[in-house]
């Protein structure tokens, strides 16, 4: 009877072994004998330069001053830390060796040239849906740079996260390869659009928010928000209204909001004005006209407006108080901000601000905590900024401010705690 | 009824209040919460003075902090999203103020310390290979444009923790970084005694950086443009 249970044990687990393994494998081809690396065309080597910054590859793949695309930067996640790859096209340290079949397969199916598994802070549960045809692009432009020796830093994960049996568990409960498919139903925009944000854009890598394993629920379709694992800010859902939805938002104010950081509707802050600066500004607008065109028509997601309670009438005067003497300047008494001489905002209104009622508030300590510039781009070269009131105020006294403004001027969001600032001011290297 | 009239003419007072202005002074308030009103710096003993600093040498802080050769957090979130020509441009406006410096805080460090250090600032130690500070800095220590910064009317503390991120690489310059050779060649004592006494000194008047130095830099820098 043991020796049954025991055998039954061991059938299971090798199922179960062959299936994680099979998952990890299916649809995916072998690498051919005569694959070899190869330059690309000059067009190809265009149009990857141009993917590269839709994809913001550059960010998580160049050090802090460091040599472009050299890798070395660490991705903190909850697991511990992960480096980026150097993509220069060194031979040793570098995608030297790796053909174009090999860099699609990284893409495609999250797998590196000696055949190791990849971890996915590389979004490849989002890459995966990029064509055959922009990965030899990306994969003609990367051959392209200088080679940069330098060499990769060593993953520093916790156990099991570092190991491969592990990863090979993970891609079995939440990795599909994938590929974009078009809706006929659709327009022509709404399909691009789509196939940036899904692919190459990999917005649901914030904006799809992360389940305890550090998957993106529905395969990365998902952009129902969530807080941005290690980093204390929130990735507002781009499909709620009283988020960062955007369909009742004129198609040019979407367009100017991703290309110059601020728009009559909202700016991008925080991690978004990193994507607006480093990505978004540089695409042509054509491509911003079809992102916002897919974001318009994303359907919309649950609303929690209007369902907090007042907060206690002490803290909302103490909150009153220092609007007065820390904010109105700026953001007028009546929460209605300032416009510049040009009609764009030099100071947002708070008045009906989704940032202020946003749940959870993170973003709203955030930016009263440390501040922040808009960023400097082409079409907003010169950006207010606000100033970080963390030294000057408390965190009872920035609870106060919150809670005073989730509860004015019509808006009526649950009250904001010192323990809420206490848990999201983090630092503002975060 | 007298109350809800004299209520809304309060209030439209208030709405009435000059709106911020559409200049660089109200688009740099991030950088003033913490240097200061003006750049003034502020009370807090740490957060360094940037008013009346060379063009040049600002705009390199800002640039290094954006690229990781200064690592404090609050200034690399601030100037993580800005253009070159934006940080210039905030680096001229900070460089062009001409405003009066407060007196030092009297010191209480022993003779001999404050001896040391002034011997190593207007000196230096030739069998040590350690130049003068005065040497670049400039005889009166205001700094040299564009690029070398004044030393006087600066927080001792912040002169200490400067010369340690030297030491040990939190704070980097263009390269060849002839500061960081500077200070591994300075003991912790030294560290001191220089911070102490170059704290102690008032800033002359007027408090401009020199024009150039009578001698050609002691060693290669690679943040003073040639």
């Amino acid at each position: 009877m043991l020796r049954r249970g025991l055998l039954l044990t061991l059938v299971l687990l090798a199922a179960f072994a062959g299936l994680v393994a099979w998952l990890n494998v299916r649809g995916e081809a072998p690498i051919a004998a005569d694959a070899a690396p190869a330059d690309g065309t000059p067009q190809q080597i265009e149009r990857g330069e141009y993917l590269a910054l839709a994809g913001n590859c550059m960010t998580c793949h160049t050090t802090r001053g460091g040599l472009p695309y050299a890798g070395g930067r660490g991705i903190a996640t909850p697991f511990g830390t992960v480096y980026a790859g150097n993509l220069t096209p060194d031979v040793e340290t570098g995608l030297g060796r790796w053909s174009a079949e090999h860099f699609w397969r990284a893409l495609h199916h999250g797998r590196s040239f000696d055949g190791r598994l990849l971890y996915p802070a590389f979004p490849y549960p989002d890459t995966t849906r990029v064509t055959r045809e922009d990965s030899d692009a990306l994969y003609a432009y990367l051959r392209s740079l200088p080679a940069v020796k330098q060499a990769n830093t060593p993953h520093a994960l916790q156990f099991p996260y570092d190991t491969q049996a592990a990863l090979a568990v993970w891609r079995a409960l939440f990795f599909r390869p994938g590929a974009f498919e078009p809706e006929a139903s659709q327009s022509a925009d709404w399909n691009r659009g789509a196939y940036l944000v899904r692919g190459l854009g990999h917005c649901a890598a914030c904006h799809g928010g992360r389940n305890f394993l550090g998957a993106t629920p529905q395969g990365g379709l998902s952009l129902a928000g969530g807080l941005i694992p290690m980093r204390n800010w929130y990735a507002p859902a781009l499909s709620a209204p009283d988020q960062a939805g955007v369909a009742d938002w004129p198609l040019d104010d979407i367009v100017a909001l991703l290309r110059t950081g601020v728009s009559p509707r909202g700016s991008a802050l925080g991690p978004m004005a990193d994507v607006v600066y480093r990505s978004l500004q540089h695409l042509r607008v054509d491509d911003l006209r079809a992102i916002a065109t897919f974001l318009k028509a994303l359907p919309p997601t649950g609303s929690q407006a209007g369902d907090g309670k007042p907060p206690d009438p002490a803290l909302r005067e103490l909150g009153a108080k220092r609007y007065e003497k820390h904010c109105a300047e700026c953001h007028g008494a009546q929460g209605e901000g300032v416009k510049s001489s040009a009609g764009t905002w030099m100071y947002p209104p708070l008045a009906g601000n989704r940032t202020v009622t946003m749940d959870p508030p993170a973003n709203l300590v955030r930016v009263i905590v440390h501040g922040g510039f808009l960023p400097a781009t082409a079409g907003n070269p010169r950006p207010f900024g606000m100033p970080p009131f963390g030294l000057a105020l408390d965190d009872d006294e920035i609870a106060a401010i919150a809670s005073f403004l989730r509860s004015s001027w019509g808006a009526a969001a649950q009250p904001v705690s010192p323990q809420d600032v206490a848990r999201f001011r983090g630092s503002a290297g975060d | 009824m007298r109350a809800a009239v004299l209520l809304l003419a309060l209030l439209a007072g208030g709405a009435a209040a000059a709106p911020p202005p559409d200049t660089l002074a109200q688009r740099v308030q991030p950088c003033t919460a913490c240097h200061g009103k003006e750049g003034r710096a502020a009370a807090d003993g740490y957060h360094p003075r940037i008013a009346g600093k060379p063009a040049l040498y600002l705009y390199h802080q800002l640039v290094n902090f954006r690229e990781g050769r200064r690592r404090y957090g609050p200034m690399v979130y601030l100037v993580d999203h800005l253009s070159d020509d934006y940080l210039r441009e905030i680096a001229g406006h900070f460089a062009a103020l001409e405003l009066p410096y407060p007196l030092p805080a009297p010191v209480s460090d022993p003779a001999a310390t404050l001896q040391h250090g002034e011997r190593l600032v207007l000196q230096g130690d030739a069998a040590r290979k350690l130049p003068a500070c005065v040497a670049c800095h400039g005889q009166a220590l205001t700094g040299v444009a564009p690029a070398i910064p004044g030393l006087l009317g600066l927080p001792r503390d912040y002169l200490k923790g400067q010369i340690g991120a030297w030491t040990n690489g939190q704070r980097r310059a263009h390269a060849p970084d002839c500061m960081a050779d500077i200070a591994k060649r300075l003991t912790p004592e030294d560290v001191s005694a220089v911070a102490a006494w170059l704290a102690s000194r008032p800033v002359p008047v007027p408090s401009k950086a020199a024009a150039s130095l009578p001698e050609p830099l002691p060693l290669d820098c690679g943040s003073v443009p040639r």
